[in-house]
């Protein structure tokens, strides 16, 4: 019982932390405190933290590398694009709440979908071959969505591959992306949206199928000979994560009137990846201040001007060198110790449970 | 019919000879493991050949022989790791041939390893829940939605957890992380960890290696204990002696893959091939 409590109240006050980041950030932008560079970018920080958490469940806690992630976000960014336009078009729903919500949704079921399809020949490779064939799959799709064009006809979606001779206005142009798309994403959708999956990814990891899951990866042999199905937990961990990048994807093309699928080439996938090793893999929080503070660094970094990407790599480094440096990983597992510690004397106080 | 079905077909019909040695209490009931001339090759290497043994409903049995007999083999063969090339193995009177790891395990056959394999980054009573993994469950949907269900098998599981840590006394040692135990109680956790699948046959795999005398008597009396509760099947394999003769009631000696002897402590004891396999031929220091 009281492990589940501890659990319950550190889930509570993360969920705490991010709701008064957001209300800051909010009001900043209410004052008029932000600057415009800044405020464009609080929906792709929304988006990348979602990124970079769903990526940390199939990296960190299934421990499977995977290097496709952004072709994922590709799919539920173009799905999303095309549902919004056609819901306004087609069905004449113009509340902006309930179509990005749709959108949401159903860039996150297809690009899940697509997690499943691929999941099945990728889950029974190990290791690096593993990051190949993901990596491979990232490059797929990207390929396949820049040959594709969608357009929308007196209510009619039309599809067609490799050839713009549809009837109607071209809603998706093959290399050219998407065209005037209504933005309709918001900074709130994106704080909801990073809620989500954070409750997603905290509660499957304390669960049952998260168990199982981190089983699998930290000794497949001994998970299996528990009655553990290994395969079926690894497809339930990638499956989950191309759903939440689905949906980040989808929030992520709804902010442009206009995008590309060069857009989520494998720098994306790689970025991505970089904030879930720098923030620690299988640590969630350090993914979601990790891919904070990298989105808003470029920005932060304007005063260098053509220097910018320069210092920017070596700020990476230097961090990189830092967590990883013995005396300062010490004196942060002795400052997360004393907290513990606080923690510890508060419940024995509390009464004997046990 | 490829040739492995053809081997095994051919290999069923013949008789197994019958002198097992089932305790009198399990004699009436369907044997929890028989093997009928079970074997494996590896490139033309017979690893394990003919290997016939039957273990009673809550019998405690011992498998030994000197280093690189096969007995580790059998043990994988007998959990799936790997799948015969010839014979049969039956949990319950149930055939396992073509089953996975995992429908072998659910069918009621568990183990521990000889180089321990725990989930280390995982903490006790985590590990203890995965063994646990099929016998209380709730599905995923549930656990992300914090279903009451949820709330219910995570108590339920809670409570069973303790309950199986409670037999080796480890209940304080819940919360720690499993791969920064001593090494003795690594070994504990795992037979922990595979009783909770709640099996019929416990396979264990050199439970005493690293431990002092003092520990192995004391796991000797747990393995007894834990039959007696349970009421299940162990097989285990040993190298230390007093331990095999103190606590097995039927034992097995394997050598290069063959059974070369089976019966009680004192036959085993007696036994001049059995005495040849482990210090060599008289013969030739007679010489």
């Amino acid at each position: 019982m009281r492990k589940m409590k501890r659990t319950t109240v550190d889930a509570i006050i993360s969920y705490g932390i991010v709701t008064i980041a957001f209300i800051i950030a909010q009001s900043m932008i209410n004052n008029g405190a932000m600057t415009r560079a800044l405020k464009g970018q609080m929906i792709p920080i929304c988006v990348y933290i979602v990124m970079a958490v769903s990526l940390n469940l199939v990296v960190g806690i299934s421990g499977e590398l995977s290097l496709g992630h952004a072709g994922f976000m590709s799919i539920g960014a173009f799905t999303g694009a095309i549902v919004s336009t056609w819901l306004l078009g087609a069905m004449n729903v113009q509340n902006t709440t309930v179509r990005l919500i749709t959108a949401l949704v159903s860039g996150g079921i297809l690009a899940g979908a697509a997690g499943a399809l691929i999941g099945i020949p990728v889950l029974r490779l190990r290791g690096d071959y593993l990051a190949i064939v993901t990596l491979a799959f990232g490059e797929i799709i990207r390929s396949i969505l820049n040959c594709l064009y969608f357009s929308l006809d007196n209510g009619q979606l039309y599809v067609s591959f490799n050839s713009p001779d549809i009837p109607g206005k071209l809603i998706v142009s093959g290399p050219a992306g998407t065209k005037a798309i209504k933005t309709i994403s918001t900074f709130p959708a994106g704080f909801v949206l990073i809620l989500i999956a954070l409750f997603v990814v905290l509660n499957l990891i304390n669960s049952r199928s998260g168990r199982a899951i981190m089983a699998s990866r930290d000794n497949r042999i001994a998970a299996e000979a528990m009655g553990v199905n290994v395969t079926k937990y690894k497809m339930m961990a990638f499956v989950t994560s191309a759903f939440l990048a689905g949906m980040a994807g989808a929030l992520y093309g709804l902010n442009f009137s206009t995008f590309t699928a060069a857009k989520f080439k494998f720098d994306t996938s790689i970025l991505v990846l970089v904030f879930v090793v720098l923030g620690g893999i299988g640590n969630i929080w350090g993914s979601v201040i990790a891919a904070t503070l990298l989105t808003v660094l470029p920005e932060l970094l304007r005063a260098f001007s053509d220097y910018r990407m320069l210092v920017y790599a070596i700020v990476l480094i230097l961090v990189m060198l830092a967590t990883n440096n013995p005396t300062i990983r010490s004196l942060i597992v002795r400052m997360k110790n004393s907290v513990q510690q606080k923690d510890g004397i508060h419940q024995a106080q509390g009464g004997t449970e046990r | 019919m490829t040739e492995r079905q053809r081997k095994r077909s051919n290999t069923r019909m013949v008789p197994v000879p019958t002198n097992a040695i089932v305790p009198e209490r399990d004699v009436n009931a369907i044997p929890v493991l028989e093997t009928r001339h079970l074997g494996i090759e590896f490139g033309g290497l017979k690893a394990v050949e003919d290997f016939n043994l039957t273990i009673g409903r809550t019998e405690i049995a011992g498998l030994i022989g000197p280093n690189g007999a096969g007995k580790t083999t059998v043990f994988n063969l007998l959990t799936k790791v790997y799948e015969p090339t010839s014979g049969a193995v039956l949990i319950d009177g149930k055939d396992l041939h073509g089953m996975s790891i995992v429908q072998a395990s659910k069918l009621g056959i568990a183990r521990t390893f000889q180089n321990i394999r725990l989930f280390d980054k995982m903490t006790v009573e985590e590990n203890v829940r995965i063994g646990l993994h099929n016998q209380i469950k709730y599905d995923m949907f549930s656990g992300i939605l914090r279903l009451p269900r949820y709330w219910k098998q995570e108590k339920r599981q809670h409570e069973k957890a303790m309950e199986l840590l409670d037999i080796f006394g480890m209940q304080d040692l819940a919360d720690e992380v499993s791969g920064s135990l001593p090494y003795g109680v690594q070994r504990r956790l795992e037979i922990v960890r595979a009783l909770a699948t709640k099996p019929k046959l416990l396979l264990l795999d050199e439970p005493a290696a690293g431990m002092n005398p003092h520990e192995t008597e004391e796991l000797m009396e747990n393995i007894a204990k834990i039959r007696d509760k349970f009421q299940i099947a162990i097989l285990l394999i040993e190298h230390d002696m007093s331990l095999v003769m103190g606590v097995c009631e039927g034992i097995c000696v394997l050598n290069f893959g063959r059974v070369i002897a089976k019966g009680t402590a004192d036959e085993i004891q007696a036994n001049p091939m059995v005495i040849e396999a482990y210090l060599g031929k008289k013969k030739e220091a007679a010489k």
